[in-house]
């Protein structure tokens, strides 16, 4: 348990630069959220557009260095749980009317006691809703992405951070890119193969 | 179970918080310790205690055999106490379920940054704790192949279920609560995956984890999203964790059985449940905590504030006994009246009281810090609260039936062999599932631990003490 988890990616199988793939884009590595959220902000102010980050945690607020815009996710649950919320209202009124049981008296759509069902329901559905959006937005699952190229990619799950720029970027140009990285002071600088 | 590494720091001292991570650790000591756990050979004690778990499964398989292949007649039930074993075991289970949603929203959504050491096992907890008490209505209906009648699914007789039934809004609510518990828990998994992927030494291991993982890569355009959305679970999974055992207790206050027609019931059991439940989470990670190696990750901290919650909760479980009496008394209905009486002093009076110093007065002893710091003190309440809280449930279960409105019917439940074998049946499937979750997934949400590391501030000149952690 001692060893660095650096010698455990050493026999790790680094997928192979493919022959004539095209460009996807540039990759540079940071040791520590500070120096990785400085250089997004100076690449955002260079005017690069396409700019994404790969971290093993969430870096707090670094959508901000990146200009990137808030998730619209919100939008897709309060619908899933407006759906949920219906379909509760339609099946206990379909189930009642096909049905109806006369239990205490109480009329067979009798809103009041199917609340637990409408709000167990809302629950449900904005959850499922949630889940499968998110991956949605997230273009996952998926078997392979151009930066799992980059030979050190193991580590932006464990304790690298890596800055991406994508070659669609109109400022994008290999060697202007890779020399702004580098004086910003990226290591493993890597231009990657889609 | 005493020791404590040289670097360990005995909870909050004023001023100065413990820290949530011991020791040094870099990002990546830490990607090592939690992974390193999911990557080793099973060890032969662990082999052991899997094999000893697995028996106890086994036995819970055979008592249900002789239910299903027999009826439930096999348990100790009569025309007075028709429930009693079952679902005092079904609401055991669901109640230990609760923290680990606690945990994971509740604490979120007030941003506990301490959770996060402790999120993930809680959560398997729960998920396990889920599993473990859905057998007991499952199995309850007697035939339990035709359980999907308690869905409504078409059929060609027209014939739906009664939605007007607590026992209806239960199916939706525990259905409902197994599905977040899991979804929350697996979006909590995936970027740990993603790690243990990365990390693989074989094939095979690269392959599983890198479907488990869906090819997360820790983007933070995936982050923008993935952190929003685990923000909204918690969001929907703190009331929803409220309406399990609001609807739970439901299936009781809305009878008109003296004892259980009770308006303080709903809150009452939300409050046990949390008791019983960080109760269980403590018995498990002082164990596990020390088996795998984790003292640094899990400290004293954690473990002090979960026994302040056992102390709170437990208090709370104590003020509703006392209103409970008070009620019966002030509201003047004889039966109700008798009912507690008979609870307290009645033959059943050896589980009032056994409930009653389990649950309100040993807790009592975790408002003096060294017994919330000390492992072997913490160790043992939590067992005697969790004995209290199985008591608790059959009390309030038994002994408001065994004594019915005509004497004539008066009956004193005993159990069968085969409540008891189900019931401890239902501990080999919870820790079965518990040591294989130990063994093959990350016990510690890495990415989160990560995330309240001090070296996780992005601006380290505004010296805040810990990183914000999510959002």
């Amino acid at each position: 348990m001692a060893d660095s988890s650096h010698d455990a990616h050493e026999d790790k199988p680094v997928l192979p630069e493919p022959e004539n793939g095209d460009v996807w884009g540039m990759m540079g590595m940071f040791d520590t959220p500070a120096d990785l959220y400085h250089a997004c902000e100076e690449l955002r102010d260079a005017g690069y557009k396409g700019l994404d980050a790969m971290t093993p945690f969430p870096v707090h607020g670094l959508e901000k260095a990146l200009g990137l815009s808030p998730t619209r996710l919100p939008f897709f649950v309060l619908a899933g749980g407006a759906t949920g919320l219906t379909g509760g209202v339609l099946l206990t009124w379909y189930c009642n009317w096909d049905y109806p049981l006369n239990i205490a008296g109480k009329v067979p759509f009798s809103w009041q006691v199917y609340i637990p069902i409408y709000f167990e329901l809302t629950v449900l559905f904005s959850a499922l809703t949630c889940f499968f959006v998110t991956w949605g937005l997230c273009k996952l699952p998926t078997f392979f992405h151009p930066t799992m190229r980059h030979k050190s990619f193991p580590r932006s799950t464990d304790d690298g951070f890596f800055v991406t720029i994508d070659a669609t970027d109109p400022k994008y140009d290999a060697d202007d890119t890779r020399r702004l990285l580098e004086k910003l002071g990226a290591k493993e600088v890597q231009e990657v193969h889609s | 179970m005493a020791t404590t590494t040289p670097n360990e720091v005995p909870g909050d001292t004023p001023g100065t918080r413990a820290p949530l991570v011991l020791g040094k650790p870099t990002f990546s000591t830490v990607t090592e310790d939690v992974s390193a756990i999911a990557e080793s050979k099973p060890t032969p004690k662990y082999l052991l205690g899997l094999m000893l778990a697995a028996s106890i499964l086994l036995v819970m398989v055979g008592s249900l055999a002789k239910l299903v292949t027999t009826g439930v007649g096999v348990w100790g039930l009569d025309n007075t106490v028709f429930w009693a074993w079952d679902i005092t075991g079904f609401v055991f289970w669901i109640g230990i379920g609760h923290a680990g949603t606690l945990i994971s929203a509740i604490l979120f959504l007030f941003r506990q940054k301490w959770r996060t050491s402790i999120n993930r096992a809680a959560e398997a907890m729960t998920i396990f704790a889920v599993m473990a008490a859905g057998i007991y209505p499952a199995f309850h209906v007697g035939r339990v192949w035709f359980l999907y009648w308690v869905f409504p699914v078409p059929n060609q007789m027209s014939i739906w279920p009664n939605f007007k039934s607590p026992l209806l809004w239960d199916v939706f609510a525990v259905s409902t609560y197994a599905t977040v518990s899991i979804l929350f828990w697996y979006m909590g998994l995936v970027p740990d995956l993603a790690t243990i992927r990365d990390r693989a030494k074989t094939r095979l291991r690269y392959i599983i984890y890198g479907i488990l993982s869906l090819g997360w890569r820790g983007s933070h355009r995936g982050w923008l999203h993935y952190e929003k959305a685990y923000l909204i679970l918690a969001g929907l999974s703190t009331p929803l964790v409220l309406s399990v055992h609001t609807v739970v207790s439901f299936d009781f206050a809305t009878s008109v059985i003296p004892g259980w027609h009770t308006t303080i019931f709903p809150p009452y059991f939300v409050a046990g449940a949390i008791f019983s439940g960080f109760a269980m989470v403590i018995t498990l990670m002082i164990v596990a905590r020390k088996v795998l190696g984790l003292e640094h990750l899990i400290t004293i901290r954690h473990l002090e504030n979960m026994c302040k919650i056992i102390l709170a909760t437990g208090s709370m479980v104590g003020y509703a006994y006392g209103i409970e009496f008070f009620i019966a008394w002030y509201g003047g209905v004889e039966y109700e009246r008798f009912a507690f009486l008979n609870r307290a002093f009645g033959p059943y009076k050896w589980a009032y009281w056994s409930m009653v110093s389990c649950n309100v007065i040993f807790p009592q002893l975790f408002w003096f810090k060294k017994v919330r710091t000390s492992i072997p003190a913490m160790f043992a309440l939590s067992i005697v609260v969790n004995i209290g809280m199985w008591f608790e449930r059959f009390v309030i279960i038994v002994t408001s039936l065994h004594r019915d409105y005509l004497p004539s019917s008066w009956t004193y439940f005993t159990p069968s062999i085969w409540d008891i074998s189900l019931f401890c049946g239902t501990f080999g499937l919870f820790l079965t599932m518990f040591l294989l979750f130990c063994k093959y997934l990350p016990v510690i949400a890495n990415s989160e631990v990560k995330g309240v590391m001090p070296q996780a501030n992005p601006h380290p000149e505004h010296h805040d003490e810990e990183a914000h952690a999510h959002g």
